[in-house]
């Protein structure tokens, strides 16, 4: 598996503020990575050093293989950006700009950019002040994804577009993954980034807390079980290793378990007889609210619980970091 | 009332951004005013030596068309204020147009207007707060000058009249600027039809003021500029003129709240006609996309310093009419007969445009900045555009853009002024007087894009620096600044064509002058974060 971005240990501070503290982030070729965070984490600045933009304080940033900052005009031939905030020119039609971008990265293909223009629902006559930010964003999306670029790096690309468009969006980005381009899109919408995906990033306060498939990451999070049991009252669940926040109802019994845990669990509910069983498995939602210190709320246990929870939590995520990197 | 609804509110907020622009802004003029009284009472102790002052500036052509008339030749004030109700009124003016043009239109180009429209502010909230602002400033100006000319001993009534002439300029260009601010259709169009209409005002006036007694001297009352000089301060106090500078005002501003609810906020009166489908061939490099963006501001201002190359030549023409209106044969014989005054004449004012056209390569050159602050250069710096190439492309408009606008300039002026002496042979001097202008205005350029590539933020020393050129060229002789003081301007290496040499060297070393301050700039913008 070759590597289109590798960063590792980045730090980058402005004046006190430390926006990236030992940033780690690897992206294989032909992936759609999802870098997550919430505001304000450091997302747009590993962005902007990627793209040779601005300086790194220290660590190491590889793009393509390539310094970003000593290669920066070789390097932006191969690929595409969508800023999060597009500001358009006010007197130039989305037409012409669409043109422009494309032409600055070597090339656009015609057929596509009508293609996306009818996708899109964009008309290009308008001028950049008529635009709405939504219609902005689709310019500077329209001009990347008609570029013949191989990598595509998108900053919170759908913010300000109405579900329609984000729905093409997604089909858009799922064309591109088929077509073996390699997307780091940059999001806080949890939900495009577990439609899209193959792997993500969660950053928090300018370092990674976990990375891997989704696949990975659920493994290291709870899933939220209820079942109806034949016998009541069901016993020798609570000492069950990782189960948590049991809560007994007659039959009826609500618990979560640790995923790696989940088969042990089932084993039990099965010797005490399932009548009706309801999993489900962690959203990225939870994921993400659990490493941002907000538990959900139907999960709100005793403290001793959540403490419990986070150290299990630091322990493997730094697990997850370990697996990312021997990949 | 709820149209007005927040006007408070946005007042403190202009006058919290403003709390630096302002204050310096006000002291800079005032202390001009009261160092010019200040130096001209101790340089011109006697009478007699008032009175050859006094007939030398009203018989020269060149400072007529600058700065006005001396209406009474015995009068100190007089003689001390001409320049003020001059070159200092464009100032008062440029002030005007800033602070409405800054809380209203760029304000809305921003969108920051509308998060403030959509709170509870009234649809003509935006444009009062503006004016009053300005209005405030503009009495607080003339208040403080009053009281500041009268400390230089200067009588109280001609200190008062001057005084409140400087507040009505001021108003009159802040109801101006209101108008301009309604009908453009952005913000950019917005001041260049504010300057615009200063410019004409001001080039109303100097034709006015330069025509013989049977020529169109009525034009300089179609000025606000020509209402500040006619009021006649020192010079017989005529109070009724500030009426005609009160009307038009309220005049210009009734009309910007007649235009305010008539437009959408964003949009100006005039509607926005749809662009290209598909970006034209040509448009695939940054040199390209500056051209594209700057085009139409190229165009407007050749077209317009074309107008007053037209102007400058044809008054140059009549030079000789000038002086025998006003009897003063021995003065024309003096100064190398009749030729001798044209040259000098066009010399001054294509002095006067070199300083001008250094304000279009300024602007031109700071397009750089305002697109690495609007975050619109990230998305062109994200592409195979290097950081060079684009840095260069809008410092080649603003080179190539100025060369245009003076040869252009230069030849009008040296068509209309060879075909109206009936020696067309005459105008390859006034277009060299023209293209020497350039490497001083090449130096304006080099320092912005010094700033741009070390300290972005402080892009502005652009203006900064012109206009302490200009003060320098302007107040120098009058404060007896020493020689070297006055020769940090790169305006005092220029050569006076037509009617003297040139000095090659001087414009050889402003122009790699021009050149090191452009290479360190781009070496610095190359090391530098963008954002």
């Amino acid at each position: 598996m070759t590597t289109a971005i590798s960063v590792t240990a980045l730090v980058k501070s402005f004046g006190r503020t430390r926006a990236l503290d030992g940033l780690n982030l690897e992206v294989a070729t032909g992936e759609v990575h999802g870098f997550l965070g919430p505001n304000g984490a450091g997302k747009t600045t590993t962005l902007r050093i990627l793209l040779g933009l601005m300086h790194k304080d220290a660590g190491e940033a590889r793009l393509l293989g390539h310094d970003p900052w000593q290669d920066a005009v070789t390097l932006h031939r191969r690929l595409a950006y969508v800023p999060g905030d597009v500001n358009l020119w006010p007197n130039l039609s989305g037409g012409e700009v669409i043109d422009l971008l494309g032409r600055l990265r070597g090339g656009l293909n015609p057929q596509r950019r009508a293609m996306l223009l009818e996708r899109f629902e964009l008309d290009p006559t308008k001028k950049g002040r008529a635009y709405s930010k939504g219609n902005r964003q689709k310019v500077a999306l329209i001009a990347a994804l008609a570029s013949d670029v191989e990598l595509l790096l998108l900053d919170e690309p759908t913010s300000g577009l109405d579900p329609l468009m984000e729905a093409q969006f997604r089909d858009c980005i799922d064309e591109e993954r088929k077509g073996g381009r390699t997307v780091l899109l940059s999001s806080h919408i949890l939900s495009e980034v577990e439609a899209l995906c193959d792997r993500v990033t969660i950053i928090r306060k300018g370092a990674t807390v976990q990375t891997g498939t989704l696949a990975d990451l659920r493994q290291l999070t709870r899933t939220a079980v209820t079942a109806e049991l034949a016998a009541a009252p069901p016993d020798g669940l609570s000492d069950l290793p990782g189960v948590h926040d049991l809560q007994v109802e007659g039959a009826r019994v609500h618990c979560q378990v640790d995923t790696v845990s989940i088969n042990d669990l089932l084993i039990r509910l099965t010797q005490l007889g399932i009548r009706t069983l309801t999993s489900q498995p962690p959203t990225l939602e939870d994921m993400f609210l659990r490493e941002y210190g907000e538990e959900p709320a139907d999960e709100v246990g005793s403290t001793a619980d959540q403490d419990a929870a986070k150290t299990a939590k630091t322990g493997k995520g730094q697990a997850a970091e370990k697996e990312a990197m021997s990949r | 009332m709820s149209a007005l609804a927040g006007t408070g509110g946005l007042v403190r907020m202009a006058l919290r951004r403003d709390r630096i622009l302002l204050p310096v802004w006000l002291i800079l003029l005032i202390a001009i005013a009261a160092g010019t009284a200040k130096s001209t009472i101790s340089l011109y102790k006697t009478p007699g030596s008032r009175l050859a002052a006094a007939e030398n500036i009203n018989h020269t052509l060149g400072l007529v068309a600058l700065d006005g008339r001396i209406y009474d030749v015995r009068s100190i004030g007089a003689i001390a204020m001409v320049k003020m109700s001059g070159f200092g009124s464009i100032l008062v003016a440029i002030l005007a147009i800033v602070l409405v043009l800054r809380h209203t239109r760029a304000e809305e180009e921003t969108g920051r207007l509308e998060l403030i429209g959509s709170a509870v502010v009234g649809r003509r909230a935006p444009l009062t707060a503006a004016l009053l602002v300005a209005v405030g400033a503009n009495v607080v100006l003339g208040v403080v000058t009053a009281l500041a000319l009268i400390g230089t001993k200067l009588p109280v009534g001609g200190s008062l009249a001057f005084g409140i002439a400087w507040t009505g300029v001021g108003l009159a260009f802040a109801g101006v600027a209101a108008v301009a601010a309604q009908v453009a259709s952005s913000g950019r169009a917005a001041s260049a039809t504010a300057y615009t209409a200063l410019g004409v005002f001001y080039v109303l006036r100097a034709v006015g003021d330069t025509a013989s007694s049977t020529g169109p001297q009525w034009l300089r009352w179609l000025s606000p500029i020509g209402w500040e000089q006619q009021v006649r301060a020192y010079a017989g106090n005529r109070w009724w003129v500030l009426l005609i500078t009160a009307a038009f005002t309220v005049v210009v501003m009734s009309g910007s709240y007649v235009l305010v609810v008539h437009r959408d906020l964003g949009s100006g009166l005039v509607p926005d006609r749809p662009g290209p489908k598909a970006g034209a061939g040509w448009l695939r490099t940054p040199l390209a996309l500056a051209w594209r963006l700057q085009r139409a501001s190229l165009l407007g201002w050749t077209a317009g310093l074309a107008l007053l190359g037209l102007v400058i030549g044809s008054i140059a023409s009549t030079s000789s009419s000038f002086l025998s209106s006003h009897g003063a044969r021995e003065i024309v014989l003096r100064l190398g007969g009749e030729k001798g005054l044209s040259d000098a004449f066009l010399a001054a004012e294509l002095s006067v445009l070199g300083v001008i056209v250094s304000a279009y390569g300024i602007q031109a050159a700071m397009r750089l900045r305002s697109e690495e602050a609007s975050e619109r250069a990230e998305p062109i710096l994200a592409t195979g555009t290097s950081r060079i190439s684009w840095a260069l492309s809008h410092f080649v408009i603003a080179i190539l853009g100025s060369t245009v606008i003076l040869a252009v300039t230069g030849l009008a002026a040296g068509l209309m002024y060879g075909g109206r002496v009936g020696n067309l042979g005459r105008a390859g001097g006034v277009i060299a007087g023209a293209l020497v202008q350039l490497p001083a205005v090449w130096v304006l350029v080099g320092i912005v894009m010094l700033a741009f590539g070390l300290a972005p933020r402080l892009t502005v020393a652009g203006w900064a620096a012109l206009g302490a050129c200009v003060l320098l060229g302007e107040l120098g002789p009058i404060l007896k600044l020493k020689q070297w003081v006055t020769d940090i301007s790169p305006y005092a290496h220029v050569p006076r064509l037509p009617g003297s040499s040139v000095q090659p060297a001087s414009l050889v070393v402003l122009t790699v002058l021009a050149a090191m301050l452009t290479v360190a700039g781009l070496i610095g913008f190359r090391r530098r974060a963008i954002g």
